[in-house]
């Protein structure tokens, strides 16, 4: 095994493992506070893959990555914004239209993908990166973890700036109230619904630009479905975070580095079979389930629309 | 906005001027008029009474002033002018505070979160604030909260008492209490009525709804009964100055029931008590933390036949007594016997099929599952069991032919069996509850608070079915705050303090003395009397 553990497998796991793990990371910061306000946001995948392909048009047709992130947001925000009408305003079934929104959206988004570029999978130029002097030079770990673009800094920082706003303001407790009791919420002045639906386009524009990332910095392309159920396991580090953002960028890393070990052994050539390889980040994941399936806790409300004053 | 100008037409007999006008407004349920053409006066300076049977549609007046519900007719005034409450946010901007019949607080926030909860999502939690103004509350109102502990494992009095500090800390000018003294101890209930007059002499109007004639007419300087949701007569402070407590409360009984009052103080029940024993209860403890107290060593022997009173102040562990033998709390130590049968490890299930019923006084929460129809409700804990069930297949005929006896024989106020349980009023859920515990082969049935919120007839009833139970031959652990209810029905009554048993007393009905015997212990006095022998095994510290 020892000619597994050399500087270009490490650092080749290393970097795989953080590419994997920002899509999911977005989505699942995403889906956590919109499961916090209550509502269980099924049209995740949906709202990445539309980010994935608006991004990726706005960045081909722009040459900016940027506003390819951007339109990623956007893409991701539109589906949302019809998951707010139905299920927030109309009261109609989270689960039915979240799963109603993902097909919508894999359908859309091959379609209009195969309009604009056929059989074709044009690419985009490999992204800047941001090398910091010194530390981008370290071995094994420079290049994988300090040789990258911006915006992976920038999911990690919204990792702390979203705890320190539910640690500190009262938005953490008015989602929970949301999620937990809407009708304490209401009757205390807040406004269920409209907490609701920032939460739910939040979601829709965090996942959006997960998809954006997917395609602009991991993959350089699009293609029809290529999100391959990173939302859905956002939806489980949601679950498993028990609202806390650290631990769905810990759990992000750890499916990361399970889909990266993936790539990283076929690469090293190692004499395990393809398909046990090609198994394992799905066995990280029921892995994770049976450990910590337990941690998860549910806001009572998930999941239910809020009527006011019905019994 | 329109400014009504019939308005002074529309005032009720007795008019002046009022905060809050009620102009003919009636609400609609499907199959009930809940609110039916009421029109009322609010005043400041004032504590007004709404008094009614369980469903007379009082809640939904509240909602209806609380912006959780419109009028289907009729409208309201604030201050002369006519106004729409459309949501909560309205009604607490247009000064109005609301302390529902159900708890509005969200279990799994901290105390200090559920008292900003409402504010705007980007201010910080304005902490010294409400520290600041905690302290004044204590000062004039004796209450103090512990702001870090996590709502949900406070019992219900001091989750109550969150409440009505939430309201006070609003400075508004209307302040509305849905029974909220059914929470409390008989001197819990006289401190806020304390309060009540506190702030009603500082110009503020105060709704308070409550079961307790005794408090209508002491608290109260104004009182209106309501009848199935219309206004059934109303008693101005002229006329309540010139009555004396009984006749009013006379009054107050023929105009919600329309007879003279029977109700009174209920004669002492003659005990059935026989000398098998039923249950007995060795040394039971449980684990308590900062906000919930543990069990500590808690002995009691039951016998057939026989009423146990709990008395205590409320949140001193009769809620943790109840759940620890109902199999719902683990223990840390201790032994209980049913009929001779150690049943320490059994589980809820077994001990229910053993005979141990009991009865919970978190309706909504733990009690029942609020969508599913009442009929269902009734089976709950029967699941998979015949007759409802046989072979694993629901006989949905028998369930509902179940429900519909239950109905008739609790007098549940109902448009049917299929009606969802959470819609019913709070005393009409508690019936359904109560039938579903008394069904089959019923042996210790533990009741906890089981006359909370109940109107007057229904208490009584309860009351004698609680008796008639007692009579068939089961052992009755009856828990409450209300000491009147456990002097008249109980055999025995333990009093419990700090998560112990202080004392056990026999109801030898010598009155008003035994009252003050069992308020010392309530206070935490120690007296010992027909205790089993203290048990050596345990070093717990007194
Ligand atoms: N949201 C609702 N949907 C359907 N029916 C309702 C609703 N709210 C109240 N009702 C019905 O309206 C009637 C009045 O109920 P309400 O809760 O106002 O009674 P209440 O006087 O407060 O009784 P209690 O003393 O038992 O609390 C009841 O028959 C109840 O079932
Ligand atoms: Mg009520």
């Amino acid at each position: 095994m020892s000619g597994l553990l050399t500087e270009a497998f490490l650092s080749s796991l290393l970097t795989g493992a953080i590419v994997a793990a920002i899509p999911m990371l977005l989505a699942g910061l995403g889906e956590q506070m919109s499961e916090k306000a209550g509502v269980l946001n099924i049209g995740i995948e949906g709202m990445m893959l539309m980010g994935a392909y608006l991004g990726f048009f706005v960045a081909y047709e722009t040459s900016s990555l940027w506003m390819g992130f951007l339109g990623g947001m956007l893409g991701g925000a539109l589906v949302a914004v019809v998951m707010a009408v139905l299920c927030v305003w109309l009261g109609l079934n989270q689960i039915v239209i979240g799963i109603g929104l993902t097909l919508g959206a894999e359908g859309l988004t091959a379609l209009l993908h195969h309009f604009q570029f056929s059989r074709t999978y044009p690419r985009l130029p490999a992204p800047e990166r941001l090398d910091i002097p010194g530390l981008t030079d370290l071995p094994v770990i420079g290049p994988s973890l300090f040789g990258r673009h911006l915006i992976v800094y920038l999911a990690v920082l919204a990792v702390i700036v979203l705890a320190a706003l539910y640690r500190r303001t009262n938005l953490g407790m008015t989602l929970r109230a949301a999620g937990e009791r809407p009708a304490a919420l209401d009757v205390a002045g807040g406004n269920v619904l409209g907490i609701r639906v920032v939460a739910v386009l939040f979601t829709g524009a965090m996942a959006g630009l997960g998809g954006a990332y997917l395609a602009n910095i991991g993959a350089g392309l699009f293609i029809p479905f290529m999100t391959g159920g990173a939302g859905f396991i956002g939806i489980v580090l949601a679950m498993l975070a028990r609202g806390r953002p650290l631990w769905v960028l810990i759990g992000a890393l750890i499916f990361g580095a399970a889909l990266s070990l993936t790539t990283a052994l076929q690469v090293a050539g190692s004499n395990i079979p393809t398909d046990v390889i090609q198994m394992l980040p799905f066995a990280a994941v029921m892995l994770v389930l049976v450990l910590f399936g337990r941690r998860a806790k549910l806001p009572s409300a998930l999941a239910a629309s809020y009527e006011r004053g019905a019994r | 906005m329109t400014q009504a100008a019939d308005n002074r037409t529309d005032l009720s007999p007795e008019t002046g001027a009022g905060i809050i006008g009620v102009h003919h407004v009636t609400k609609r349920f499907p199959g009930v008029i809940a609110v039916n053409d009421v029109s009322l006066t609010i005043h400041p300076g004032e504590v007004h009474v709404l008094l009614g049977e369980n469903g007379a549609g009082k809640s939904t007046l509240v909602g209806i002033l609380a912006g959780l519900q419109e009028p289907d007719e009729g409208h309201l005034t604030l201050n002369g002018r006519q106004t729409r409450l459309a949501s909560p946010a309205d009604s607490l901007e247009a000064g109005i505070s609301t302390v529902f019949q159900h708890s509005m607080l969200v279990p799994t926030l901290t105390v200090l979160e559920n008292l900003t909860l409402g504010a705007p999502w980007y201010q910080r939690p304005p902490r010294a604030r409400i520290e600041a103004r905690m302290a004044e509350l204590q000062r004039e109102f004796a209450l103090s909260l512990p702001l870090d502990a996590v709502t949900g494992e406070l019992s219900l009095g001091q989750q109550q008492q969150i409440e009505i500090a939430r309201a006070l800390l609003r400075d508004s000018r209307v302040l509305i209490l849905d029974e909220a003294t059914s929470m409390l101890t008989p001197q819990g209930a006289q401190e806020l009525g304390a309060r009540m007059q506190k702030l009603v002499q500082s110009g503020l109007a105060v709704i308070f709804i409550t079961h307790k004639l005794a408090e209508a007419y002491r608290f109260g300087h104004r009182i209106s009964v309501l009848k199935q949701g219309a206004l059934a007569g109303q008693m101005g402070p002229e006329q309540l100055g010139a009555m004396t407590e009984d006749q009013a409360v006379d009054e107050i009984v023929r105009l919600m029931f329309g007879r003279e009052s029977g109700a009174g103080t209920a004669e002492q029940r003659q005990s059935s008590a026989r000398d098998e024993t039923l249950l007995r209860v060795e040394g039971l403890s449980t684990q308590g933390d900062a906000d919930v107290l543990g069990l500590a060593d808690v002995s009691l022997s039951l016998r057939a036949g026989e009423i146990l009173g709990v008395a205590g102040i409320d949140g001193n562990g009769q809620k943790q007594l109840a759940e620890a033998l109902a199999g719902q709390r683990p223990l840390t130590a201790g032994r209980v016997e049913l009929e001779g049968a150690d049943i320490t490890g059994a589980s809820v299930a077994q001990r229910r099929r053993r005979g141990l019923r009991y009865l919970t006084d978190d309706r909504l929460e733990e009690g029942s599952i609020a969508a599913f129809p009442i009929s269902e409700n009734t089976v709950l804990k029967d699941i998979g069991q015949p007759p409802f069930w046989v072979n694993g297949v629901e006989r949905p005929s028998r369930i509902a032919q179940h429900a519909r006896d239950l109905i008739a024989k609790f007098n549940v106020y109902t448009p049917g069996e299929t009606t969802p349980i959470g819609r019913l009023s709070g005393g009409n859920i508690q019936k359904v509850l109560l039938g579903r515990e008394l069904s089959g082969e019923a042996r210790v049935v533990v009741f906890n608070k089981p006359t909370y919120g109940l109107d007057l007839q229904n208490i009584e009833a309860s009351r004698r079915r609680i008796a008639e139970i007692a009579g068939r031959g089961m052992g009755v652990i009856l828990i409450s705050t209300d000491l009147d209810e456990l002097m008249a029905l109980s055999d025995r009554i333990a009093v419990m303090e700090g998560g112990r048993i202080r004392g056990v007393v026999k109801n030898d009905g010598s009155g008003e003395a035994l009252r003050l015997r069992i308020g010392r212990m309530m206070a935490g006095e120690e007296e010992r009397e027909e205790q089993p022998a203290p048990d050596e095994r345990k070093e717990t510290t007194a």
